[in-house]
């Protein structure tokens, strides 16, 4: 085994494992919260995007087999973790006071599971359909819409917005968004620490980055399910 | 002016490393608050003695705050309520009259309890044997002054090296990890010029032996450095993931740490 091998398996080194595939995550979510807002550009931008992803091709699926593959990482360095963790104090404490750990800091586990049982979720009812309405199935035949160029695509505007109308629906992606926003509150500001940051002048940026970027996932994807909910999205879509 | 405290003490026993242990309550009658809390232990013990009982076993040395050993959790917290406090500085004043006390041994798995409150902590001496000193000829001692170190770095060096190794870190950290007493050790050398030579073998080399002694893992809950008795940064710690990522992917061999027992 060579060093650096050996340090990948560290301690430290699986932090830094933790730290960079939960990065590579964290700009997914940006770049898929990016795309998701043309929502409210329309269903001409939003389709047009959603096509220019389809037509990516092989390239797509390089896209989809890396992303999992950092799923799969981060997820499974933090099982082994955990169960490290847990092994280390074999005798819990008869009494228990916490001072600097936070509800997200000694939630990880649990947030992050529960956002991986949400992007399983969110697939079956976006990307596959599971137990999708009639007029669902009608929205995302390949011919559904034509685009002002002449191209007929998916109409993901209307699926999106038929999915969202639902309340139920809507509000387990707010409360599923409240989960990650937890899980990044704790996850973004220890990025800082796992990747050697020191600087006295970025405490502030340090202890305020995971709460902002959390805040920020938030309100930006809960902005979708809720502007459908409330009818400000969406009305042209019967 | 004095006041007298009545207490109702939990004290962790335990036989020895292969007994499952238990609580034994004791109520405490009339204990002076001018007292320290090892004081307080130590009239529990005068009373079980004379009772012809096995006194509880605890570890102590120095009684002011400099050695590390006065080892227990009070009501969950390592050295008790007061911050920047080792438990043979905490006195029994911060406690009131009809408090239930709630004593137990540091846990971790690397830490095993030898007996009652009493934990083996020869893990971090291996830690240090891994990497924790440096190497220095022998011979007329150098003049004082020869070697300049810039005052921040002394500074920080220092913040780093009032780590007495008590292990409240371990204890406080709720994953049992040792990275905040690993990261003082190798933060206290590596801003020094002496430091220098052995810096990229010390970071791997004590991380190795912190991770064989099975302590857990750092997950940034900072709990270590709300416990620590000196208040080591928890700064420390992103200084070795730093010194740790840089010395793996170095690409010259780093210089081998040896010695150790002198
Ligand atoms: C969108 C998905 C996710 C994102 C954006 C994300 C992001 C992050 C980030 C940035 C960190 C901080 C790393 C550090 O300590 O420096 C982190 C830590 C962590 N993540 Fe995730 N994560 C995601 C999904 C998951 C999933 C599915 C799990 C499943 C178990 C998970 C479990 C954890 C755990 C346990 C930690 C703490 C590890 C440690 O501090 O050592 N995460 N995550
Ligand atoms: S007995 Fe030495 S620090 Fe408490």
């Amino acid at each position: 085994m060579t060093r650096f091998q050996k340090a990948l398996r560290s301690s430290i080194g699986r932090k830094w494992v933790m730290a960079l595939s939960g990065l590579a995550l964290c700009g997914f979510v940006l770049a898929h919260m990016a795309g998701n807002l043309q929502l409210f550009a329309g269903p001409e931008k939003l389709n047009a995007y959603a096509k220019g992803l389809q037509d990516l091709g092989p390239l797509l699926w390089a896209a989809r087999i890396g992303l999992l593959s950092v799923f799969a990482i981060h997820v499974a360095t933090a099982l082994k973790l955990a169960a490290e963790n847990r092994a280390a104090r074999p005798q819990r404490y008869a009494v228990t006071q916490h001072d600097t750990s936070t509800l997200a800091s000694r939630t990880m586990v649990l947030t992050g599971l529960l956002v991986l049982a949400f992007a399983v979720y969110h697939l079956c009812h976006f990307t596959w359909h599971v137990g999708a309405s009639d007029a669902i199935a009608k929205a995302v035949a390949p011919d559904a819409y034509t685009l002002a160029s002449g191209g007929r695509t998916k109409d993901v505007y209307a699926m999106v917005v038929l999915g969202f109308r639902s309340p139920v629906i809507a509000l387990s992606y707010v409360a599923a968004m409240a989960v990650l926003a937890l899980h990044l509150s704790h996850g973004v500001s220890s990025v800082f620490q796992t990747l050697g940051c020191t600087s006295p002048r970025l405490e502030c940026a340090r202890k305020w980055a995971g709460p902002a970027f959390g805040a920020l996932v938030f309100a930006g994807n809960c902005s979708m399910p809720v502007a459908v909910l409330a009818g400000m999205v969406g009305s042209e879509v019967r | 002016m004095s006041a007298k405290l009545d207490l109702k003490l939990h004290v962790w026993r335990q036989k020895g490393p292969g007994d499952a242990g238990r609580f034994e309550t004791h109520e405490m009658k009339g204990v002076s608050d001018h007292i320290s809390f090892l004081e307080m232990m130590d009239v529990l013990n005068e009373a079980l003695i004379a009772g012809g009982k096995e006194p509880v076993a605890f570890e102590h040395d120095c009684r002011e705050g400099i050695c590390g050993t006065c080892s227990m959790v009070i009501n969950g917290e390592p050295h008790g309520p007061l911050k920047a406090t080792t438990t043979c500085q905490l006195h029994m004043r911060h406690f009131k009259s009809g408090d239930e006390i709630w004593v137990e041994p540091w846990r971790a798995r690397a830490f095993p309890v030898m007996k009652d409150l009493v934990v083996d902590r020869n893990a971090f001496d291996r830690i240090v044997q891994n990497g924790g000193f440096i190497s220095a000829n022998t011979g007329s001692a150098p003049d004082g002054n020869a070697l300049p170190v810039p005052k921040t770095d002394a500074d920080l060096a220092f913040e780093a090296a009032a780590c007495i190794g008590c292990g409240a870190c371990v204890a406080a950290c709720p994953n049992g990890s040792a990275m905040l007493f690993v990261a003082a050790k190798a933060s206290h050398l590596n801003h020094l010029p002496q430091g220098q030579p052995e810096r990229a073998a010390r970071v791997l080399g004590m991380l190795d032996q912190a991770d064989a002694e099975l302590f857990g893992n750092c997950t940034n809950h900072y709990e270590c450095g709300a416990a620590c008795p000196k208040e080591i940064p928890v700064r420390v710690i992103a200084e070795l993931n730093r010194d740790y990522a840089k010395a793996a992917l170095a690409v010259e061999e780093p210089r081998a740490a040896g010695g150790g027992d002198g």
